[in-house]
């Protein structure tokens, strides 16, 4: 499961690359989108992937009994999901902002701010 | 042990929720928000006695001990960057009142609804800053980084003229990308140790078997701090975006936000990434002469002021790794030296160019003029902390330029010293372009409309406050320059502390280990 997983992960990470490196505004923010669920993956797979078994301590035992996932990579997954769900909202905004503002769509023509 | 070590991150929070409940009334805002400020400086000022006095402070957040739960920590190099953003905060706070002044010209005042945005999100990223120079947990840190991050973006677009937009963009997409490596990098550094606490993190790392795997994580937090701090091949977004918003929120990134990454790179690779340190620091290193060089060419060729001082800014960013990379004691002692100068000066010229522009009218130093001949005050604010930015004696850039070369040449660093002296001389040009085109030479529109303007006078309700935070900055210059022993001892005993990490894990896990 966790082979498969990996190459899950650099699959997105290989298309979150080429997306990003695409010209169209809208193709990079879905290589941001992409990159940030690779790396949610990532941290996902790091904590083990067991199923069936939480990871708690049963009644009477003072601690865990056989093989149960890492709970804390869970809890940061968490945590960057939220994050990263309120930066995309954010950008997909701008990105409405730059195309009214300006009437881009292409980052070679992104270059006012440079000169 | 002292729960006052969260206060510079909750009380931004309260003010940012008292800014905010004060929505369309600006008069109680401007009051609130710089009674705030000041509050805030005079605790900053407060946690770098107690850390001064009682040594590193620790706080285990809901009572978790240290390896378990989120830990905040106080030690020297965090309470001297504390202190350096409550002084930040309140000039900036001081200033805006009189640059949110509505004005008859110009383009880039708040409009509308916008300006009562401005001091909520102002607040809310100082906590995040100052959020993530005080915890002690690698994820946390990420937390603080976003925190920091999402306000920094609304901050920037704040107004939404087509070039801030265009700008936001280039930052927004550059800090998501680099929040992704910080996020690979802290989940492959979990999966080896096991641990997010930086102490035990740093307790951890020596014993584990695949040290060249920990190089490659090592450089992941270097790239992911470097996009932050905008080192040599990673800084393409900050002149591109920093010229762009109004200028007040513009010192403010300029002095704090690259200050973090840079900070975060001075408690990484020497708490934890110092197994292999022929490797990773000699990258520092040319990566440091690389961003000094091309930062001051790239200031040469530009003739908008701000575009000047950001290139500016990414040369002086060279200074700061130089001394991490050099890695000895003075090395790194010279480095927070720098930094402390740095942010000062760095904020202040900021400034200067805001009251320029609103005199003026504009940033081009082509269309300025005669500023010496109608401003001799403020052409003396201006030249205080250019010239320190060139490292002229006796002001604070020199002291912390010497301190970091000595520190180089001590260790036979000879090639990049003469480089860092080099791009000190061509400091010294560009910011004397700035002085000859904006102030020595005449003004070339001389009966322009802007001349005639009621702000005239320096000392009126439309300047003085915009006045004010300059000389106070300006006066910290001089101060330091003149008396530059006790900042030293300062940033000597942050580096000690940063060169033995053994203080800060004893610190920090102390009570948990025996």
């Amino acid at each position: 499961m966790e082979s498969l997983l990996a190459i899950l992960i650099g699959g997105l990470f290989a298309a979150a690359v080429y997306m990003l490196l695409r010209r169209s505004i809208i193709k990079l923010i879905i290589g941001l989108i992409l990159i940030s669920h690779a790396c949610n993956l990532l941290i996902f797979t790091i904590g083990g992937v067991i199923r069936g078994k939480a990871p708690l301590i049963e009644e009477g035992e003072k601690q865990i009994t056989g093989i149960v996932a890492d709970p804390l990579p869970q809890a940061l997954i968490l945590t960057a999901i939220v994050i990263g769900f309120g930066v995309i909202a954010f950008t997909i905004v701008l990105l409405e902002q730059v195309y009214k503002t300006t009437g881009i769509n292409d980052t070679d023509d992104l270059v006012n701010s440079d000169k | 042990m002292h729960v006052f070590i969260i206060a510079p991150v909750l009380f931004p929070l309260l003010m940012g929720l008292l800014t905010l409940a004060s929505w369309r009334r600006k008069k109680t805002q401007e009051i609130v928000n710089l009674s705030g400020a000041f509050i805030q400086m005079l605790i900053s000022f407060g946690i770098l006695y107690l850390v001064l006095t009682k040594g590193i402070q620790v706080i285990q957040i809901g009572g978790w001990e240290a390896p378990f739960g989120i830990s905040f920590v106080g030690d020297t190099l965090s309470s001297i960057m504390i202190v350096l953003s409550g002084i930040i905060n309140f000039s900036v706070a001081l200033y805006s009142i009189s640059y949110m002044l509505k004005r008859k010209m110009g383009e880039d005042m708040l409009k509308g609804q916008f300006q009562f945005a401005y001091y909520p999100l102002l607040n809310i990223m100082f906590m995040g800053i100052n959020g993530a120079f005080l915890t002690g947990d690698l994820f946390n840190m990420y937390v603080w980084f976003e925190v920091m991050l999402i306000s920094s973006f609304v901050l920037l677009s704040l107004g939404g003229s087509k070039l801030q937009i265009e700008g936001t963009f280039k930052y927004v997409t550059i800090n998501l990308v680099s929040s992704a490596f910080f996020l690979i990098g802290v989940g492959l550094l979990y999966s080896m140790t096991g641990t997010l606490n930086m102490a035990h993190l740093a307790d951890v790392i020596p014993t584990i078997e695949n040290q060249k795997m920990l190089t490659v994580v090592s450089l992941m937090f270097l790239i992911c701090f470097g996009m932050k701090a905008a080192i040599f091949p990673l800084f393409f977004w900050l002149p591109a975006s920093y010229h762009t918003p109004p200028i007040s929120i513009a010192a403010v990134f300029a002095g704090m936000l690259t200050k973090v990454g840079i900070y975060s790179l001075l408690r990484v690779f020497t708490l934890m990434f110092i197994g292999n340190v022929a490797f990773t620091h000699t990258i520092i290193l040319w990566i440091a002469g690389f961003t000094m060089v091309v930062g001051s060419l790239g200031a040469i060729s530009q003739s908008d002021i701000r575009r000047i001082l950001s290139f500016c800014l990414i040369s002086q960013i060279g200074y700061m790794i130089f001394g991490l990379a050099v890695f000895t004691p003075l090395a790194i002692a010279g480095s927070v030296f720098y930094i402390m100068h740095h942010i000062i000066v760095k904020t202040n010229l900021f400034l200067v160019s805001g009251i320029i522009h609103k005199i003026k009218g504009s940033y081009n130093i082509k269309k300025l003029g005669g500023i010496l001949n109608a401003y001799p005050f403020l052409s003396v604010l201006f030249l205080i902390p250019a010239l320190s930015v060139a490292g002229i004696p006796p002001l604070s850039g020199f002291w912390s330029k010497l301190f970091v070369i000595k520190a180089a040449l001590e260790q036979h660093y000879y090639l990049i010293s003469i480089i860092a002296l080099a791009v000190g001389l061509l400091t010294l040009f560009y910011m004397m372009k700035i002085w000859n085109e904006a102030f020595w030479k005449d003004d070339p529109e001389p009966n322009k409309k802007s001349d005639k303007m009621p702000w005239q006078n320096l000392f009126s309700r439309d300047f003085i406050f915009m006045i004010i935070p300059v000389v106070l900055l300006s006066g910290i210059t001089v101060v330091i320059g003149i008396f530059p022993e006790p900042f030293f001892n300062i940033a000597e005993r942050s580096a000690h502390e940063l060169m033995n990490p053994e203080i800060y894990i004893k610190a920090v896990l102390g009570s948990t280990m025996n």
